[in-house]
């Protein structure tokens, strides 16, 4: 099937998102604007506007109720998905790098970047879901301010008040958000910046993805690389598919020298690997710029990529993709 | 003692020892010999003869650069015969002078039948002095090397090629996707600092270092032998791999208290840059300075390498000095022979002919017989080839050696430039000879063909319109491909710019006797021939160009198999080409036929671009079989084999059981691709029972701890509760009454 081309953002994206139904697609970008889809016929629900700066992350939570968004503005909004309003604005003294909801809908996390001299940041908001949800606390539940190489992406674990974090250093760490402390990490889970970091839909593992050309899974509890998909690009983006047993990475040359290179040097595909034999299974093309980010349909029907080429690309899987059992009858468990 | 007696009061006080003084000052004599040789194989003469012998003698050795004077030369004199006894004293200046003599005169041919022996008067002292009862030694214990050809015996028959990425070597199995594997990995990175290479027919393994060359091989890879070149850059075999050329940059300096033997650089060698070493033994054959090319910086060219041509036994090597001789020593004396280069005017570039296996035949042949009746195998030759000097044309020779009887000469006229082309085995000649028109303008190019294995040596002309830019022989084969262009841009090539060339096929036509075009595909972008091994089978393709990587295979006797049917002669000339695939390899540098001629291997290097660095293997018909993105990849070398070693009998009995051989073998790859796939799902289900397992621990840890903090605890069975609703939704369209009269 032809996908659904997205064209409602000017410049790069940088998160797309599916709702837990699936039926809605969120996506932000460096245009300062998040937009909201119909994910079955790509038709645009509405936008959120009032981010001043490019939106680097958002996040839903599992009713579809509220939405959270991080943005280069040092801002952290809050929005009412339904109507698109702002509910409530946290201020930060630098750019807030990522976004996450827990389990219960509960908290966010937020990691505030480290610049002009300030630290960076991981903070944790509790969300009250009572009335309009205008009122907010304006202090953060945990704050803490990470050592050492500072934190890209976060998570939240499956265990109450721990995150999963991953670092420009190629890191990745665990924290308890109440005492700040390092729980556990593993220095060499990559070689370079890790550039996403997707759950498990039970939140036991996840898949991260690197510039140092691979993606790895990981064991949310040990940290332990259990597989590793090593590709020839530098990677963006890694998702899990929920219900085949595929992970889906994006990536290619760096904007900076994709100038200089043409497409088909670029590798600006949407790649399938097998997650559990870590053998690629197939391609997707269609961006001509690097892939930013990729959500998969939580029924995995469909999947998603955003691009630096400001596309977003909605695929919906065919028969033959749920039919085809390119390894034979085999049972994984997810 | 005259210290004693000079002194005015010693005589009062005798006591006083001055044995410490006097062994401190005592002028010792020079009491060991070293400075004395003596020389042995000097003419036995009668007294008449004596003073002419020692002038000539003095006048050899002062030739040699150890001038002695007659007085310094004691000859014996056998009183009985009275005749002089054979040998002599030459007593020298110092010890250093008689080193020097001694190296350079021991085995000096002094006529035709009395060589030079020279030694050490006190060696001689040692020798006589030497204990006369026999002791025996102790044999030392006998430790089998390794086979060097190993690889050959692999019971698959596949075979080897080496990568080099980052710093790191590798040599793999070639085979069947099943037998391919990692033969060998080098513990330690950096095995070689520059570049890998193989001998010729697939022995060594040759890497470079800062100190020099080390040759490896066996089934375990150890080091066989090394040359110490530092700095080395280039490095040269010989066609029969017994001899290694080197060179570096930098001239050879030898340092005080460098190591000295055979096998390394002495005094003499310093300020050259090439070396030839014997590989067997690793010594130090001989040096050479690279010869300067003319001061004129506008006919600056590029050294050539390699430097030395070898003949193609091994027995001799030639050194070109431009403009002016070809030097031909012989092996491993490195001897000039017969003492003198051979001058030629003008001389540019020469090629030795390559052996054919019909000569090697012969060679072997005649060396079983023994001298006995007239020698059957062909002298060795080379063509040389001089530009337009003064009134003189261009030339083209060819010479035999060493008798050097001038084989047959072509003139030729209006001439830029000419390579040479050898058929592999020898049997034709082709020279390329790059003309101008009258106005230097525009460049056209001949082709002049040598049919060297027939009487008189006839040159046929095949004349073109267009630029010659590649040619290439089919290997033991009568037909040549050549890539020719007439693009505006071939003369200044720039980034992005795709000549645009045309490919033709030549052959020899039996009946005409001449070489005749076989076809011609126009319009190509391809600037790269490369023939199987075997022959029949060639691969066009488009290397070093930023937009373009295509290659294309072609098979030549395409319906060579119709024709074995009986059906000869009828088809078209020319119908047999037939092009079996294209593929397209991004950024492609090199591209290698494996020895045997079934797999062709492309490659991407580092060294000149940092795109899709990697290599891709394909079989003959140029289905990609294997294909390695490898960022830092820099060199793809196959291991070449040695020539076989079955007789042509037998090479005919196998070609014609191939059909029962081969059945054998697809039952072989039959039974194989079970047993691979069966290890593949075993492997497969390995891995999937430990995710599953893995899976479930997790699962069953995550709920414990749910439940323990009083999460919800998730159940196991979710099922997800779907409602359908069944709309019916009934729309009346039109409704009629009629009324039914009955």
């Amino acid at each position: 099937m032809r996908p659904i081309l997205l064209q409602g953002h000017e410049r790069s994206l940088t998160q797309i998102k599916f709702n837990a139904e699936g039926d809605l697609l969120f996506s932000c970008s460096k245009d300062h604007i998040i937009n909201v889809w119909f994910s079955h016929n790509g038709e645009r629900l509405g936008t959120y506007d009032g981010h001043n700066g490019a939106v680097w992350t958002i996040d839903v939570d599992s009713e579809s109720k509220y939405m959270v968004s991080g943005s280069a503005d040092n801002t952290l909004k809050l929005w009412s998905v339904a109507n698109g309003k702002c509910l409530h604005t946290w201020e930060f003294p630098t750019a807030v790098k990522r976004v996450a909801f827990s389990d219960d809908d509960s908290q966010v996390v937020c990691i505030t970047e480290q610049r002009m001299g300030h630290q960076g940041a991981i903070r944790v908001f509790n969300i009250s879901r009572e009335g309009d949800g205008k009122a907010q606390e304006e202090e953060p539940v945990h704050m803490f301010n990470p050592i050492g190489s500072k934190a890209t992406v976060c998570a939240f674990s499956y265990q109450p008040g721990i995150i999963i974090t991953g670092h420009e250093s190629g890191k990745i760490a665990l924290f308890d958000v109440k005492t700040g402390d390092e729980v556990n990490n593993n220095e060499r889970a990559h070689n370079d910046v890790v550039t996403d970091l997707q759950m498990s839909n039970d939140r036991t593992y996840f898949v991260t993805s690197s510039k140092d050309k691979a993606a790895r899974i990981h064991d949310t509890k040990t940290l332990m690389v259990i597989k590793t998909f090593s590709t020839e690009t530098p990677l963006n983006s890694a998702a899990l598919s929920p219900d085949r047993p595929y992970v889906l990475l994006g990536g290619g040359q760096d904007a900076m020298s994709v100038t200089t290179t043409s497409t088909r040097q670029g590798k600006f595909e949407t790649r399938f690997w097998h997650k559990v034999f870590e053998e690629e299974v197939g391609r997707v093309k269609g961006h001509f710029g690097p892939i930013n980010t990729i959500a998969v349909h939580p029924a995995g029907s469909s999947y998603a990529s955003g691009g630096e080429d400001g596309f977003v690309r909605v695929h919906h899987f065919e028969d033959g993709y749920f039919k085809a059992r390119p390894y034979g009858d085999v049972k994984i468990e997810q | 003692m005259s210290a004693r007696s000079s002194s005015s009061y010693a005589d009062n006080d005798d006591e006083i020892d001055y044995s410490d003084i006097e062994a401190k000052y005592q002028v010792h004599f020079d009491e060991d010999f070293d400075n004395t040789l003596v020389v042995d194989g000097i003419p036995i003469i009668d007294k008449s003869k004596l003073e002419r012998l020692l002038v000539k003698i003095a006048k050899e050795f002062s030739r040699k650069g150890a001038p002695i004077k007659q007085e310094d030369i004691f000859v014996p004199w056998d009183d009985a015969k009275d005749k002089s006894k054979g040998y002599m004293f030459i007593e020298f200046q110092g010890v250093d002078e008689a080193s020097f003599a001694l190296s350079a005169l021991d085995g000096h041919p002094f006529d035709a039948k009395h060589i030079f022996k020279i030694n050490r008067f006190s060696d001689i002292e040692r020798y006589t002095n030497l204990d006369e009862t026999y002791a025996e030694p102790k044999a030392e214990e006998y430790k089998p090397r390794e086979h060097l050809r190993s690889w050959l015996a692999d019971p698959q028959g596949r075979d080897q090629y080496a990568t080099f990425r980052g710093d790191e070597v590798e040599i793999h199995w070639h085979g069947k996707p099943s037998q391919c594997e990692i033969a060998y990995k080098h513990p330690e990175p950096n095995w070689t600092d520059l570049y890998m290479s193989w001998s010729p027919v697939g022995t060594y393994l040759v890497t470079l270092h800062r100190q020099g060359v080390r040759l490896w091989g066996g089934a375990s890879w150890k080091a066989q032998q090394r040359f110490a070149h530092p700095l080395v850059k280039l490095l040269d075999f010989s066609p029969c791999e017994r001899y290694l050329v080197t060179w570096s940059h930098d001239p050879i300096v030898v340092p005080e208290g460098a190591l000295q033997g055979p096998q390394y650089f002495s005094p003499e060698d310093e300020g050259n840059q090439m070396a030839v070493w014997d590989i067997a033994s690793g010594s130090l054959l001989r040096t050479f300075p690279t010869i300067q090319e003319a001061d004129d910086p506008s006919q600056k060219r590029q050294m050539q390498w390699p430097a030395l041509k070898w003949s193609p036994d091994d027995a001799y090597v030639g050194r070109l000095t431009p403009n002016q001789q070809i030097s031909v020593y012989e092996v491993p004396s490195m001897t000039l022979v017969g003492k003198k280069s051979i001058k030629i005017e003008g001389v540019v570039d020469f090629e030795w002919c390559p052996q054919g296996d019909r000569d090697r035949d012969d060679v072997e042949k005649d060396a079983k017989s023994e001298a006995k009746g007239p020698k059957k195998a062909r002298e060795n030759m080379f063509a040389y080839w001089c530009p337009e000097v003064a009134n003189q044309p261009a030339r083209v020779t060819l010479l035999a050696f060493p008798s050097r009887d001038i084989l047959r000469q072509t003139n030729l006229f209006n001439v830029s430039d000419c390579k040479l082309y050898w058929q592999n085995h020898g049997d034709f000649l082709c020279v390329k000879v790059d003309r101008h028109t009258k106005t230097k303008k525009s460049i056209f190019c001949n082709l002049e063909i040598f049919r060297v294995r027939e009487k008189g040596y006839p040159v046929e002309v095949v004349e073109l319109k267009e630029t010659v830019t590649e040619f290439s022989w089919e290997p033991k084969g009568e037909r040549f491909a050549i890539v020719y262009s007439n693009d505006p841009n071939l003369g200044n090539p720039g980034p992005g710019i795709t000549v645009k060339t045309d490919v033709s096929f030549y052959q020899l036509e039996h009946t005409k006797n001449d070489f005749r075009l076989l076809k011609t595909l126009p319009g190509r972008t391809s600037n790269t021939i490369r023939w199987s091994p075997r022959g029949r089978h060639v691969v066009l393709a488009t290397v070093g160009s930023s937009t373009k990587s295509e290659l294309e295979f072609w098979d030549l006797d395409f319906n060579l198999d119709d024709r074995r049917e009986g059906q000869i002669s009828k088809e078209e000339w020319g119908s047999g080409i037939q092009q079996l695939g294209t593929a397209d390899h991004y950024g492609v540098t090199d591209v290698e036929w494996d020895p045997s001629g079934r797999y062709l291997a492309t490659s991407a290097s580092a060294w000149r671009h940092t795109l899709e660095n990697g290599y891709a293997i394909w079989d003959f018909r140029g289905q990609e079989l294997e294909k390695y993105i490898l960022d830092r990849f820099k060199q793809f070398l196959w291991r070449p084999r040695p020539r076989t070693l079955l007789t042509k009998e037998q090479q005919r009995v196998v070609k014609k059981n191939l059909r029962e051989y081969s059945r054998a073998f697809d039952e072989e790859d039959a039974a194989d691709v079970h047993k691979e796939s069966a290890e593949l799902v075993a492997q497969r289900k390995r891995l999937v029972d430990e995710w599953n397992a893995w899976r479930s621990r997790c699962h069953a840890e995550a709920r414990e701890e749910r439940a323990s903090t009083g999460q919800k605890v998730e159940t196991e069975e979710k099922h997800e509760e779907k409602e359908e609703i069944e709309v019916w939704i009934d729309e009346v369209i039109e409704q009629t009454e009629e009324v039914v009269v009955e």
